[in-house]
């Protein structure tokens, strides 16, 4: 070709070469670590991953991205994938995970200590890190605690107009609805979920905050989010969040029935992981005393362990009865929940 | 040499042959033969430019070899609920959108290209400002500003003192809003276009509509509009795939997309082959659009066979027409850049502190070495396919590259998936042999590397430096090719000589437009990005998707600064290629 | 002496479609030819296979002696020292004019260079304009311009590819009797390409004529006109009809409008049809003859008018003749041959006529 033989072509070819090369380098391999794949923002996890190699030495390797498209990673990865720990924010992918044979059981005493068995996979595929709960949150001023029961209750005619609620592209709302087909059946979940639709003040859009901001701006009465929202709104250092979080209270529902529905944010260890120790440890360390702390405190979530108690923020919000069905089916049950959300109209 | 004694004796002085430039002319050797002379088999170029097409192609192969595979129910399911949903909208956004951006695109290239008003020389390049807006921040920005609980709506409440049911305020999370704010940060590639157009047009049409009795605004919808059609519907159709393609500004206003449509499908039914099969669909649809596109342009040439095009004189604009032209180029400017990054300089005023650090400065250089390797990469690649497609101008190679171009109509998370699944088979593939025969494991060698991201930015944005270096080629006559081998320049020399100093506004504005798209690109970084490497826009993404705008927009406005400078320059280069001097002569 | 530019039995196709059939031509000493034909008929082919662009499927081109091209071989155009001007110019717009000209002037020594530039700038007579870009000159000039450059290299031949089309007329001819005359003076060749005879006759020596391929005949102006060899050469030169005729017993050709001595086509034999060229300025106008025509048409040509006029039979005849009779139309005139050079052809093969 004549252009790769004029050597000024051939100057710039190789500095973009090299270039390209240095850049190529970057997974850089060092011993002693582990390497995440993270549905977690980074935000969420950085610290306390920082944590963790100062104590033991050894490095953390992180991605982030959505869970559906790290699993997929994985998979198509397969033996040979660099993945350690696959951490998601939502039980129902790391069921989709174990499914999908991209995890390996791993079994630790402490892990086993820390963590209830309600949120961890019977098996040791899977391990929850966090607990999140997806209350009812509705505006003081405009609704009375009396007049909420429970979730399903929220079909009835008297609250046309009244609902906003993320759109049914959330996996926590697609966990809810799993979790409401788990105990209820698809039929009687399917004209719940369109009484709730028709019920709604507008049609959904933006995320758990925006639907809180509504609430508070008068747009709707209530709606469904989940407890680090509000917790980040409580504790944000933007005025308006502050303003908005005031304005609105939280209702634990299904308190004589199913119970609140909750879910976990967890992790497992892939199964081709090449530092399968390195990430055991980092497992139990996430599990242990100091970083359940940070979660409750930083993050505003649930510690799992049973033995730290919540942020202050969240103790006031009161105690709750959590749905007591194995987080695991919740995974299974997502397609159908899909399926079942698009049929009621819920976009 | 034997005399012929029948031929007339010469009149003419014989010294000539003598001359002392007597160059060797003989190289008897039998390796003079030129390639450029009709090699009519297969040569090099064509093996090349079907070649790179081919690998170019792969990721949209990838897709539809795995929409292939039979899907379970999920189609009847998507048939009764929501595909007639995701139809309408995608084709009502598209429709929106173009017709958008062509209001606000097409009036004001004719206003900078053709008239002389208060601002015109600033607006020319200002205009050009919201390419440095990726689509998702100004979606995320304006729901701030706009949105009920936003400072507009509040603002007017506590003026007005009304509550919700008294008053009606738009919506700016619906299909409208969408095509309004994807129109406002698209418009600047039709406004590119259709000003090039307006540029090239001979003074002396427009003289002549004038002389025929046609006012201004007839001249402008009965000749200029007409004849600038080809650019027109080029800058339409790059627009209307690029809305096709969003995913971030689309699913935040909750519009049901095709787009959107694949991604739930694939991530919310966990079935990647119907979603592929949706993908597939989606690809057909956008190559028909391009075939017709690609019909209607064809009347059109792009080199001018009249003589001299004299620079047409501008239309000087008085009294309260000018205004109306500032206005009319103002608008878009204030909505499209202006007040987007005016909000984002705000909120990052508020919150700087806290979230920069040395992370944001490596997320940074990560983000600019990334852009302009792949923007210099592209640019060879693009090069490379232009000039086979016009060594070798036969339809195998048209078709090629034609071909090379599947991949900007593809949103970019499939692209992405389009290139993970062939280069985890490969890798599979090689180490499974290395294993076998050399008893050790290569690991991945393709997947999770830049080499997997650049790729994916190749397929993507490989069509947007083709168009441009494709448009400077058709400037460059054959016969000067000719000329120029006449004058004892071998093809080589040629391309240095002649094509380079001819192309080098078509190369920088091929070099700049990647740049700023590779710099705002999301889902494929998102996707096959290795470990510990983040940019700009993942940093945005994830902060803004978490609902902590405030945070990401430092992020984001580090984005549009480092968009600003190769979008002015961009605009520097287009004009200087008109003003200095006219490559049609 | 060795011709100067030799074409021998050339072939160039487009495969399948053949362009140029078994053109042989000689152009003599530096001399300067033109390729005249209508459009269509490849002579743009054959000077790009002159100029090394096209290869040949079967023939040679030489040049001083030299082999440039012959099947499956050609000699690069950048090494054949054979300039060329295009029909839209191909200036490099990119380059200022002077620029332009010391294009072909790579591997020169500068003071060389520039020395040759000056010299070129002053024999087009653009001196002045050496700063300039091609888009800031007229269409003149970039002739001009397109000439200089051409010719800065010293090349052994110039190919002129239609290059006066886009000028209007007077610039035409005034243009193409400059570049021959400089044409000459540098010692340089040169090989026009043309639709236009006009222009051909100021311009070249010896003129081709090409019909879809074919070398019609290869002459010099006058011969062409006067002696055309055969049909095509002869109503696409100059302008006239075919009148028909029959071999009489002496051999002379009887027409109506007479009888006609000349030379009959070889073969034909008393009895045999032929027609035989007859140009307006062959047919005179003669009140005095007891020939009539009707005047069907007529031009106006200031000296002249030339009346296209019905034969009795129903024959058309041009007729050129001094303006100051001034008939109009539908009036019968008297007219008479008078032929200088005959040019007969044979009408079809008829059964009678027997080849020799």
């Amino acid at each position: 070709m004549s252009l790769f033989n004029s050597s000024k072509s051939r100057t710039l070819l190789s500095v973009l070469c090299s270039l390209l090369m240095g850049l190529l380098a970057i997974p850089a391999l060092a011993g002693g670590e582990v390497n995440i794949y993270s549905a977690r923002k980074e935000d969420l996890i950085k610290p306390l991953l920082d944590d963790f190699s100062k104590q033991t030495g050894i490095t953390i390797n992180l991605v982030t991205g959505k869970e559906a498209e790290l699993l997929q990673r994985l998979q198509s990865e397969g033996i040979n994938t660099p993945a350690d720990l696959l951490l998601t924010s939502d039980a129902g992918r790391l069921a989709a995970a174990r499914q999908a044979g991209v995890l390996q059981t791993i079994h630790s005493a402490a892990l086993e200590k820390h963590i209830p068995s309600a949120y961890r996979d019977p098996e040791g595929y899977w391990y929850g890190l966090s607990v999140r709960a997806r209350p009812i949150i509705y505006a003081k001023d405009r609704v009375k605690p009396g007049e909420l029961s429970t979730y399903e209750n929220l079909a009835a005619s008297d609250w046309k107009g009244k609902i906003c609620v993320r759109s049914s592209d959330s996996i926590y709302n697609q966990s809810l609805v799993a979790g409401m087909i788990a105990h209820h059946g698809e039929a009687k979940t399917e004209a719940w979920a369109k009484g709730l639709v028709a019920n709604f003040a507008r049609s959904p859009k933006g995320g758990d905050r925006d639907q809180i901001k509504a609430v508070a701006a008068g747009e709707c009465d209530l709606t469904l989010a989940n407890t680090y929202y509000l917790g980040g709104m409580v504790t944000s250092s933007d005025q308006t969040e502050q303003a908005a979080a005031a304005q609105v209270a939280v209702f634990w529902p299904n308190a004589t029935t199913t119970g609140v529905h909750v879910n976990i944010s967890g992790a497992g260890v892939t199964a081709h992981a090449k530092n399968r120790d390195n990430a055991v440890k980092l497992l139990e360390f996430l599990t242990d005393d100091k970083a359940q702390r940070w979660y409750a405190d930083v993050n505003n979530e649930y510690p799992v362990n049973p033995a730290i108690p919540p942020s202050a923020t969240l103790k006031a919000w009161g105690e709750f009865k959590a749905d007591t069905l194995n987080v695991a089916k919740l995974g299974e049950l997502n397609a159908e929940a899909v399926k079942l959300m698009d049929r009621a109209g819920w976009k | 040499m034997e005399v012929d004694p029948s031929a007339p004796p010469c009149p003419y002085s014989q010294s000539f042959s003598q001359s002392k430039r007597d160059i060797e002319p003989l190289s008897l050797s039998r390796r003079a033969k030129s390639t450029w002379i009709g090699a009519r088999g297969f040569d090099r170029w064509t093996l090349l430019v079907v070649g790179v097409a081919l690998l170019l192609a792969l990721p949209v192969f990838a897709v539809f070899f795995t929409a292939l595979q039979p899907a379970g129910d999920v189609w009847r399911h998507l048939v009764d609920t929501v595909l007639a949903d995701y139809v309408l909208n995608s084709v009502a956004l598209m429709l929106g959108v173009g017709l958008g951006t062509l209001i606000i695109g097409a009036p004001t290239a004719w206003l900078t290209a053709i008239c002389e008003f208060p601002g015109r020389r600033w607006f020319e390049w200002a205009l050009l400002l919201p390419m440095a807006i990726p689509a998702y921040i100004i979606a995320y920005t304006y729901t701030g500003l706009l949105d009920f609980a936003g400072p507009v709506q509040t603002l007017l409440r506590e003026t007005f003192g009304w509550s919700r049911q008294d008053y009606a305020f738009p919506e700016i999370r619906s299909l409208p809003g969408a095509v309004l704010m994807l129109a406002l940060v698209l418009y600047p590639y039709v406004y590119l276009l259709a000003r090039a157009a307006f540029l090239e047009q001979s003074a002396a049409v427009l003289e002549v509509s004038r002389s025929l009795g046609a006012g201004p605004w007839r001249r402008f919808l009965a000749v200029t509009l007409p004849l600038a059609r080809p650019a027109l519907i080029a800058g339409m159709s790059l627009v209307q795939m690029e809305a096709l393609a969003d995913y971030g500004a689309v699913q935040y206003f909750g519009i049901s997309t095709f787009t959107t449509g694949i991604f739930r499908v694939w991530f919310g039914m966990n079935d990647p082959t119907a979603a592929a099969q949706l993908a597939a669909l989606l690809l057909l649809f956008v190559f028909t659009l391009l075939v017709l596109e690609r019909l209607s342009r064809r009347q059109a040439r792009f080199h001018h066979t009249g003589q001299r095009t004299q620079r047409p004189l501008r239309l000087q604009l008085t009294g309260r027409w000018q205004w109306l032209a500032t206005g009319t180029c103002l608008l878009p400017l204030l909505f499209g850049f202006l007040i987007p990054a005016g909000q984002l300089a705000v909120w990052t005023w508020r919150t700087a502190p806290k979230v920069i650090d040395d992370r944001f400065l490596e997320l940074t250089s990560h983000s600019l070495l990334l852009a302009s390797g792949s923007a210099l990469l592209i640019l060879l690649l693009a090069l490379l396919l232009g000039y086979g497609q016009r060594l070798q101008p036969r339809p195998m190679v048209q078709l090629a590259v034609r071909g090379a171009g599947l991949g900007y109509a593809a949103p970019g998370a499939v692209l992405a998936i389009g290139v993970m699944l062939p280069f985890a088979a490969i890798d599979r593939t090689v180490d499974g042999w290395a294993r076998e025969w050399l008893g050790l494991s290569t690991g991945l060698l393709l997947s999770g590397t830049l080499f997997a991201m650049l790729f994916a930015y190749c397929t993507q944005f490989l069509p947007v430096a083709l168009h441009s270096v494709e448009a400077g080629l058709t400037r460059i006559r054959p016969s000067m090719d000719d000329a120029a081998r006449t004058l004892g320049a071998k093809p080589r020399q040629v391309l240095w000589r002649v094509h380079i100093p001819i192309l080098r506004s078509s190369l920088l504005t091929a070099l700049l437009m990647v740049f700023v798209d590779v710099l705002k690109e999301l889902p494929a970084t998102l996707i096959l990005r290795p470990f510990n490497f983040n940019t700009l826009a993942v940093r945005a993404y994830e902060l803004a998707s978490d609902e902590r705008l405030a945070d990401s927009a430092s992020f984001a406005l580090a984005i549009v600064l480092a968009g600003i400078g190769p979008v002015i320059l961009l605009s520097r280069a287009i004009s200087r290629a008109r003003s200095g001097y006219d490559p049609l002569s | 002496m060795t011709p100067f530019l030799e074409l021998c039995d050339l072939d160039v196709a487009y495969p399948p479609r053949k362009v140029i059939r078994e053109v042989s031509l000689t152009l003599h000493c530096a001399g300067i030819g033109c390729l005249l034909g209508p459009s269509g008929c490849g002579k743009t082919t054959l000077l790009r296979a002159i100029a090394g662009f096209e290869p040949l499927q079967r023939g040679s081109i030489r040049l001083e002696g030299i082999e440039l091209s012959r099947p499956g071989w050609t000699l690069p155009p950048e090494q054949r020292r054979i300039g060329m001007m295009f029909q839209d110019l191909a200036l490099f717009p990119h380059l200022t004019v002077s620029d332009n000209i010391a294009f072909g002037l790579r591997g020169w020594k500068a003071t060389e260079r520039r020395a040759r530039v000056d010299e070129l700038l002053r024999l087009v007579s653009l001196e002045e304009f050496a700063k300039r870009h091609p888009h800031q000159i007229s269409g003149g000039q970039q002739q001009r311009v397109a000439l200089a450059r051409a010719l800065a290299p010293r090349p052994r031949l110039l190919l002129l590819d239609e290059p006066f089309s886009s000028l209007d007329v007077s610039l035409r001819e005034d243009l193409a009797r400059e570049v021959r005359t400089i044409l000459l003076r540098e010692g340089t060749g040169g090989l026009l390409v043309s639709h236009d005879q006009f222009e051909a006759f100021t311009f070249a020596d010896e003129i081709g004529v090409l019909d879809t391929g074919w070398l019609r005949q290869w002459d010099s102006a006058y011969n062409l006109y006067h002696q055309p060899a055969n049909r095509f050469v002869a109503s696409f030169i100059g302008q006239g009809v075919l009148l028909a005729g029959r071999i009489g017993e002496n051999g002379q050709a009887n027409t109506e409008l007479g009888d006609i001595e000349g030379e009959s086509p070889a073969g034909c034999v008393a009895g045999d049809d032929v027609e035989i060229l007859v140009r307006p300025d062959d047919v005179i106008h003669d009140d005095a003859s007891p020939l009539k025509a009707e005047v069907a048409e007529r031009a106006f040509r200031g000296a002249e008018f030339l009346y296209t006029l019905n034969l009795p039979s129903g024959a058309r005849l041009l007729c050129l003749a001094p303006s100051h009779h001034n008939h109009a139309l539908g009036q019968q005139i008297g007219i008479r041959l008078d032929i200088d050079h005959v040019v007969m052809f044979r009408r079809n093969w008829s059964v009678n006529c027997v080849e020799r």
